[in-house]
């Protein structure tokens, strides 16, 4: 039966996350955007601490919850609601640990449940984009060869998420995807899991990025790091990225789910803002009556609102372990239009105050802008979509 | 805990007004367009569905309980078929469904078996008001309470079967409030005048109406002395039209798909080009998109909250939806877009008629 209720479960540990968005995460927004490259540590042990045994979808057992994907969702969007680098800064699993818990051995799922019992934060961050390739990740160059009972990586790593905090500042792991047989395209991909302190791979830079600056994002080197046989993710008879896929398909709604909580954040300002100025939204009018802000306040909330409603039906689906491709990719993508938008036009509508410093909406748009970039770009996303409807292959749509 | 599964019973009425609308409507839809007025056959075998009598309690005639969402869900599909077909089927709903929602019990006891029987009847709503500026909440239309009567003047536009109705809900603005009148076939003082002549919905036919010191007898106020809920009124018809919108959408997109992946140039199909196939992509989001939002608004009809906003809103992006995607399916086309041997030019000039008309269906 359709519903569009929410459990009690969620919308209670969503409220508690809201309490910490609003309390500890946005007040310090602007500080660690003007301060790239520092740390809210703060955030970190608090959420290890105490917060992660309130929100199931951030401890080691999320995966044993039946709407852990709604649930996460909802938290996402919540703590973007604070301050979306903040999101990607939370000691969790994160995209790296899911592909573990979903597609890795019983040994490494139990090592992965280890780290998360310590009693200082930890993280796992992961790497695939190369400095040459992005999107078309069949193409990636670090290679993997056996030697012994020993896998050696080699290759150099983009956009790593928590390189710093997983690998130096805690005991965490790297999920890394490497070629085991460059000639054999995708096929030859495989997932490794190399461990903090590992030698031969090391962190070469930090990123200065236009937004999402609470967020490290790092290079990472691999020279002729050497990990063991048995931390190929999923042993020996791994798939490489066709197991993969069901949780890429997670991390596009995620995404979205973030980017969601920013724009939020913006339509609920700029009409607190209106509302302090005296203009009142009238809604239910015709829209040929309305005045240009009434309009476009009216739009973004049912553009917000459409897009979150897209993401729901996706965890919905997730949850429900039904296929979500179509569905992952439709509102990743219509998110990053909604949401830069969204944030571009909050400044509009303020004018200059918009434009200023002193305000976070020209903190939203520049944030906000890598939700049409990563998990897949926006045109990645929407040929995902097209191939699906039509029924073409990657050969037949290019 | 959210859900996006239909019921059994939902699905079976689904598929029963997709075929139909496929058999019935779809086949019949250029030919009434052209004619400009419905085919009979519409109503007859769309009755067989039966969509009314199961909103309508079984004290009432009827066998069922209303549900908004499980009427969105089949107007989809009638609207898919055709605009006009699915607002002709369902215009009965201008009076069952307010008197359902709002009216005394002296009023559903007298009118609602109307509507339960084994054959259509025509029902119709007065709202709109031929101006610029029409507003739903803030109408032109009066009425006056003069020795126990309701003196009703103004104009209306657009009032669908005005004049084969045999009851026709008038709203008029009393006492600061938008209010329902029950207006009879033939009353005196209900002036029906020429045909509406718009860009689409043409085989729906509309009215210019006249209302010139129209008296009602008190009885026949929606809702008597108490009024009635004219906000839920508007948002039913918000959700009656916004599903359909999503449906004259659905019909361009996979028309659209379909010629784009049978359409060769420079030695391709024009889908294989990103241009034509993320536009696609972009169409079927965006009618998802749309579909969420009518299905939140008419779950919360039925749940008894209030649907105000959502209602609103997915009217308006349903619209705007319905016009850009009706739009990209003319243009996918090219020039088979724009002749009337290919039912696309006919989404678009439907498409257009959802934002500027409201009050014209009901959920």
């Amino acid at each position: 039966m359709i519903s569009f209720e929410n459990s009690q479960r969620i919308e209670q540990q969503r409220r508690y996350a809201e309490s910490i968005a609003r309390d500890l995460i946005r007040p310090n927004a602007r500080y660690y955007d003007d301060h790239e490259h520092e740390f809210p540590w703060d955030f970190a042990n608090l959420i290890w601490n105490t917060a992660r045994k309130s929100i199931d979808s951030l401890g080691p057992d999320a995966a044993l919850f039946d709407e852990r994907y709604m649930l996460q969702f909802h938290i996402n969007e919540m703590i973007s609601w604070g301050d979306i680098g903040y999101y990607l800064c939370l000691p969790w699993p994160a995209l790296g640990g899911i592909f573990i818990q979903v597609v890795g051995t019983e040994k490494q799922k139990e090592r992965l449940r280890e780290k998360f019992k310590s009693d200082r934060p930890t993280w796992v961050c992961m790497a695939l984009t190369e400095s040459h390739c992005g999107s078309d990740a069949s193409a990636i160059r670090t290679r993997a060869v056996r030697d012994g009972d020993s896998w050696v990586l080699n290759g150099e790593k983009l956009f790593v998420t928590t390189a710093k905090m997983s690998l130096i500042e805690s005991d965490g792991t790297l999920v890394v995807w490497a070629t085991i047989d460059p000639a054999a395209g995708s096929r030859g991909i495989r997932a490794f899991i190399v461990e903090a302190k590992t030698p031969g791979v090391k962190i070469t830079k930090l990123e200065k990025k236009l937004g999402l600056r609470a967020s490290e994002t790092a290079v990472v080197i691999l020279e002729d790091c050497r990990i063991p046989l048995e931390n190929m993710l999923g042993g020996e008879s791994s798939t490489g990225f066709k197991g993969a896929m069901a949780t890429f398909d997670a991390a596009r709604p995620a995404a979205a789910a973030a980017g969601l909580g920013v724009a939020r954040a913006v339509v609920e300002f700029v009409k607190e803002q209106l509302a302090l100025n005296g203009i009142k939204i009238r809604y239910g009018v015709p829209r040929n009556l309305l005045t240009s802000i009434e309009r476009d306040i009216v739009d973004m909330e049912a553009q917000l609102r459409a897009t979150w409603l897209l993401v729901v039906k996706t965890a919905w689906l997730i949850d429900q372990k039904k296929p979500s491709t179509v569905e992952s990719s439709m509102c990743k993508a219509k998110a990053g239009d909604v949401v830069t938008k969204i944030a571009q036009k909050g400044i509009e509508l303020m004018g200059s105050l918009g434009y200023s410093r002193k305000l976070l909406l020209e903190k939203w748009m520049r944030d906000v802008k890598v939700i049409d970039l990563f998990e897949g770009t926006g045109q990645i996303n929407r040929l995902v979509v097209a191939r699906r409807i039509l029924g073409y292959s990657s050969r037949e749509l290019k | 805990m959210y859900s996006f599964e239909p019921t059994d019973e939902q699905k079976i009425i689904i598929e029963a007004a997709r075929k139909l609308a496929a058999k019935e409507f779809r086949t019949r839809m250029r030919d009434a367009d052209e004619d400009g007025k419905p085919d009979p056959e519409w109503m007859r075998s769309g009755w067989e569905l039966g969509l009314l009598p199961a909103s309508i309690p079984e004290e009432y005639g009827g066998y069922g309980e209303r549900s908004a969402l499980t009427w969105a869900l089949a107007a989809e599909e009638l609207a898919w078929g055709d605009l006009s077909a699915a607002l002709a089927l369902s215009a009965p709903n201008l009076v069952a469904i307010p008197i359902l929602l709002c009216g005394t019990a002296d009023q559903k006891k007298e009118m609602l078996p109307h509507f339960c029987g084994e054959s259509y009847v025509y029902g119709s709503a007065a709202l709109m008001e031929p101006r610029m500026d029409f507003d739903p909440n803030s109408l032109k239309t009066t009425a006056v309470k003069k020795n126990g009567k309701y003196i009703l003047s103004g104009v209306k536009c657009n009032v669908p079967f005005a004049a084969e109705s045999d009851w026709i809900l008038a709203y008029a603005f009393f006492e600061g409030k938008c209010e329902g009148f029950l207006v009879s076939k033939g009353a005196k003082g209900f002036i029906v005048k020429e045909r509406e002549q718009n860009m689409g919905m043409k085989a729906f036919p509309l009215y210019s109406v006249e209302l010139r010191d129209c008296e009602i007898p008190s009885s026949q106020r929606l809702g008597g002395e108490a009024g009635c809920d004219f906000g839920l009124i508007l948002n039913c018809s918000r959700v009656a039209l916004s599903t359909m919108a999503v449906g004259v959408a659905r019909a361009a997109y996979e028309f659209a798909l379909d010629y784009a992946k049978n359409r060769k140039a420079f030695g391709e199909m024009i889908a294989q080009r990103q241009s034509i196939a993320f536009t696609l992509a972009d169409m079927i989001t965006e009618i998802e998109a749309a579909r969420m939002l009518v299905w939140e608004a008419a779950w919360r009809l039925d749940e008894k909250k209030n649907a105000d906003r959502e209602a609103y809103a997915a009217m308006n992006f349903a619209a705007d939806m319905s016009l850009m995607v009706a739009d990209r399916a003319v243009q996918i086309l090219g020039g088979y877009g724009f002749i009337r041997d290919f039912p696309v030019e006919l989404w678009l000039r439907n498409a257009r008629g959802f934002g500027v008309m409201e009050g014209i269906a009901i959920a």
